[in-house]
């Protein structure tokens, strides 16, 4: 079996600064993957690489067998390949169900979108009760929420979540992973970058801890879990 | 060195809400009652003599029938007089006030004080002192201070204002003062939630949308066809504050319900009504303000499209217009134009949108990788190049192509079906001039604009646009191709202003470099297109319709005001970026964004507006 995205020796900079020194990493059908690391790690890097923000130096990006290496950022997404960014980049001024429309911006089956709407809407339910609202008043969890929705809504094959947790409560946090995990039920294959390493390693099947550009250490997430080196430099014990 | 001071009493500051309510305060009941017979009297007062002579224009000389100023003072009294009587919940005149009286009231107030005593000092400047008043001014300068008060006494929920802390420097204090004087002042105007209207059949409604219509021709009518400077400027004053007692006591808000309700209809009531216009002329005097205000306002609306939709920050956009209205001229049979062709016009205006379209792809394929004020820099200096290129292709500084600062003139004038559009045509009665003739064609290019902004801006394509306006990275994550959105977007506004360009070139016989500036005092410019679209409110169709309207018709009815109308015209935007950033006609979404602490509505109910 191929691996969905294969990902060999990604070097990654800006102007002369290197943000990813020549990573790979594979991400198999129906897994959820993460990538944990601090701060500069380069995690954020590699998701927009992936999706075509920025070009790489070298490297091969092979996604469902084709290279994505030329292709532009507005066509990674008809490839089957969903972006949810970093700080979560919902449209503020527009509702929430404009969001979600925009979300399924190439396809054309108003069926099919409209009960991927209701989908949403069903995984999500506050949502559902806000539709007409417009997204900016939201709050942060429920607009991470939304940015997830809306990403699922152009039906990719592999979904990237960056830092979903980022700026949440504990308690909207655990709705967030949970969502996760049941997206990962229904069999939604998932990129999934996180500081939250407690939180990311408990749902990963597999798991790369990077560190200023590198990926210094792979395994399963309850592998690296468990791992010494990674229970003191990421989840805090002694 | 250290002094120790105390300082005897200092009392946290309480919030108190004020009870002194100043001179010139009247009790509650009695207020309601003044305010409404000042209306009344206000009428009365416009049947009256103001003065003796007839030499101050308008002839407001004549007892029992009102001219010139005292139309508009009658207006505004009987809108006071009107909201006045509706707040007592006057059977069949509840209607007037779905979101409470009161500040409808006290605006209107204003404007029956505002329009009269201008009005009279206005006579008494021309005519040389207050003797020239006869008693029927005096009548109306009472009667309109009798109405001022009592709308100033009618109780209003006043805000909780903090004192201002007394250890504050003087000026700290005088600043918390004056904002805190601000806040209750506002709260004067603060409306209630519109009562829930009652539901009509479809054919009233329809009915309503029509008469509403009429009025604003009517009104419109009225403002173009002003003859002197007094009569426009009581008519701004009095507009002004009418049509914000009007908006204050909901009406607007109900008819715009009901115009979302019948959107054709009203599109084609309205071009109906604005096609009514000649008809209401005499002469080809007001036609020609007419047909340029037509084409100013189309170029604006195609503007909204590259500014309102898409977001782009375009400051050349004059220069479209220009490649249209030359490339109509070059090919329109002008004895000056070099190339000497002569097409019938549907090719001249085809040549002159495809020149602009061509020149909108060219311009835009470099510049719109850029993005924001990088944007901006960049149209304004194509803006500038398109001019000095076509003065300079003058045959001496390059080749032949424009005569250069002489431009192409004599562009003769159109003839369509056998229709010649140089004549005057009576049609049923009415002298159509060829102003007038002109008119009808610019108004169909601005129902075409119109209704392809319209199409566009509810298509894929515009909520494309509307994405990457909101957020240009998270629109290309959506697979939005955001560079050739946005080229879609400049060629598409580029076109529509050589559609407008094209007509115009036959409006004004002559094309020179110079009506094609940057910022200039005749409109349109690029400068003054902007404006309009800001200032009518982004990302509407009525917005940039207006505001074009009056950003022509001011400069163009304030001749004496020439030497200080950028001056004025700087003020107003600033005022107006100030106290309503999002424009006189509000898009739902631009209201969140400039509001979004208090008055924003939270719910959208539909894309754009």
């Amino acid at each position: 079996m191929t691996a969905l995205l294969e990902v060999e020796d990604l070097r990654v900079a800006y102007g002369k600064i290197e943000a990813v020194k020549g990573i790979s990493f594979k991400v198999d059908e129906g897994e959820v993957v993460t990538l944990i690391g601090t701060n500069g790690a380069g995690k954020t890097t590699t998701l927009r690489t992936l999706s075509g923000l920025i070009k790489p130096l070298t490297g091969q990006i092979k996604f469902n067998g084709k290279s994505l290496r030329k292709v532009p950022a507005h066509q990674v997404v008809s490839l089957g390949l969903a972006h949810s960014p970093e700080g979560r980049h919902i449209f503020p001024r527009m509702s929430i169900e404009d969001n979600l429309r925009l979300g399924a911006f190439l396809r054309k089956d108003s069926d099919g979108i409209n009960k991927d709407i209701q989908r949403a809407y069903d995984l999500f339910p506050i949502l559902g009760e806000r539709r007409k609202q417009a997204s900016g008043t939201l709050s942060g969890g429920e607009q991470q929420m939304l940015a997830m929705g809306r990403a699922l809504m152009s039906q990719p094959k592999l979904l990237m979540l960056d830092e979903p947790s980022m700026g949440l409560s504990p308690i909207m946090m655990q709705k967030i992973m949970a969502t996760i995990t049941e997206l990962r039920a229904q069999g939604t294959t998932i990129l999934l970058v996180e500081q939250n390493a407690q939180a990311a390693l408990s749902l990963a099947n597999h798991a790369h801890v990077m560190e200023v550009g590198n990926i210094v250490l792979s395994g399963t997430g309850q592998d690296l879990l468990h791992d010494d080196s990674v229970r003191k430099a990421y989840l805090g014990e002694d | 060195m250290t002094t120790t001071q105390t300082t005897t009493t200092v009392t946290a500051p309480a919030p108190t809400a004020p009870t002194t309510r100043g001179p010139l305060t009247l009790p509650p009941h009695i207020a309601r009652a003044t305010a409404t017979a000042g209306g009344a009297l206000t009428i009365i007062s416009a049947f009256l003599a103001w003065t003796w002579t007839s030499a101050f224009p308008g002839d407001l000389t004549v007892y029992g029938y009102p001219g010139g100023l005292q139309w508009l003072v009658l207006v505004s009294g009987a809108l006071l007089a009107l909201f006045g009587l509706s707040s007592y919940g006057i059977k069949g005149l509840t209607w007037l006030t779905p979101q409470g009286a009161d500040p409808a009231i006290r605006l209107a107030s204003y404007a029956a004080l505002a329009t009269a005593w201008f009005s009279i000092i206005a006579i008494s400047v021309s005519l040389g002192g207050v003797v020239n008043l006869e008693p029927g001014a005096y009548v109306a300068a009472i009667a309109t201070l009798i109405g001022w008060i009592g709308a100033r006494s009618l109780p209003y929920e006043r805000p909780e204002n903090h004192p201002a802390d007394p250890e504050d420097s003087g000026f700290e204090q005088f600043k918390h003062n004056l904002s805190n004087r601000w806040t209750t002042y506002k709260s004067a105007f603060a409306t209630n939630s519109a009562r829930p209207a009652k539901p009509l059949p479809s054919y009233i409604e329809i009915l309503i949308v029509a008469v509403v219509l009429a009025l604003g021709l009517v009104v419109f009518t009225y403002g173009i066809s002003t003859e002197y400077d007094e009569l426009f400027i009581g008519f701004l004053i009095t507009a002004g504050f009418g049509f914000a007692a009007i908006q204050k006591a909901g009406l607007i808000q109900r008819v715009t319900t009901l115009t979302a309700r019948h959107r054709n209809v009203t599109l084609v009531g309205a071009f109906v009504a604005a096609a009514a216009f000649p008809f209401t002329q005499s002469d080809d005097q007001y036609a020609t303000i007419g047909v340029n205000i037509l084409i100013f306002a189309t170029v604006a609306l195609g503007l909204n499209i590259v500014v309102g939709l898409a977001g782009l920050l375009d400051l050349g956009y004059v220069a479209f217009l220009g490649v249209g209205a030359y490339a109509a001229a070059l090919v329109s049979g002008s004895p000056t134009s070099p190339l000497g062709i002569h097409l019938p016009f549907w090719q001249a205006i085809l040549v002159g949108a495809a020149a602009s379209m061509v020149f909108g792809v060219l311009i835009g394929a470099p510049t719109l990788r850029l993005r924001g004020d990088y944007l901006a820099i960049v149209t304004l200096g194509f803006g500038e190049i398109f001019r000095i290129a076509v003065l300079n292709l003058d045959g001496t500084s390059g080749p032949d192509v424009t005569n250069g600062s002489n431009g192409i003139s004599s562009i003769p004038n159109l003839s369509l079906f056998g229709f010649d559009f140089g004549a005057t045509h009576t049609i049923g009665g009415f002298t159509i001039g060829r102003f007038a003739n002109y008119f009808f064609l610019m108004l169909l290019v601005t129902l075409i604009v119109v209704v392809v902004f319209r199409r566009s801006a509810e298509s894929r394509i515009g909520r494309a646009w509307v994405a990457i306006r909101e957020d240009e990275t998270a629109a290309e994550a959506m697979g939005i191709n955001g560079f050739r959105t946005k080229l879609i977007a400049f060629a598409l506004g580029a076109t529509l202003a050589g559609l407008a360009g094209a007509v115009q070139a036959h409006v004004t016989y002559t094309v020179t470099p110079e009506q094609y500036q940057f910022a200039h005092a005749v409109p349109p410019n690029s400068a003054f297109l902007l404006a309009a679209v800001v200032l009518g409110g982004m990302g509407t169709i009525s917005g940039p319709l207006i505001g074009g309207a009056l950003l022509f018709l001011i400069p163009n009815k304030l001749q004496f005001m020439s030497d200080f109308q950028l001056l004025a015209f700087g003020l107003a935007l600033v005022l107006l970026m100030r106290f309503r950033p999002e424009g006189l006609i509000a898009n739902r979404r631009q209201q969140l964004e400039f509001h979004e602490k208090d008055e924003a509505p939270a719910t959208l109910t539909k894309a754009g507006a």
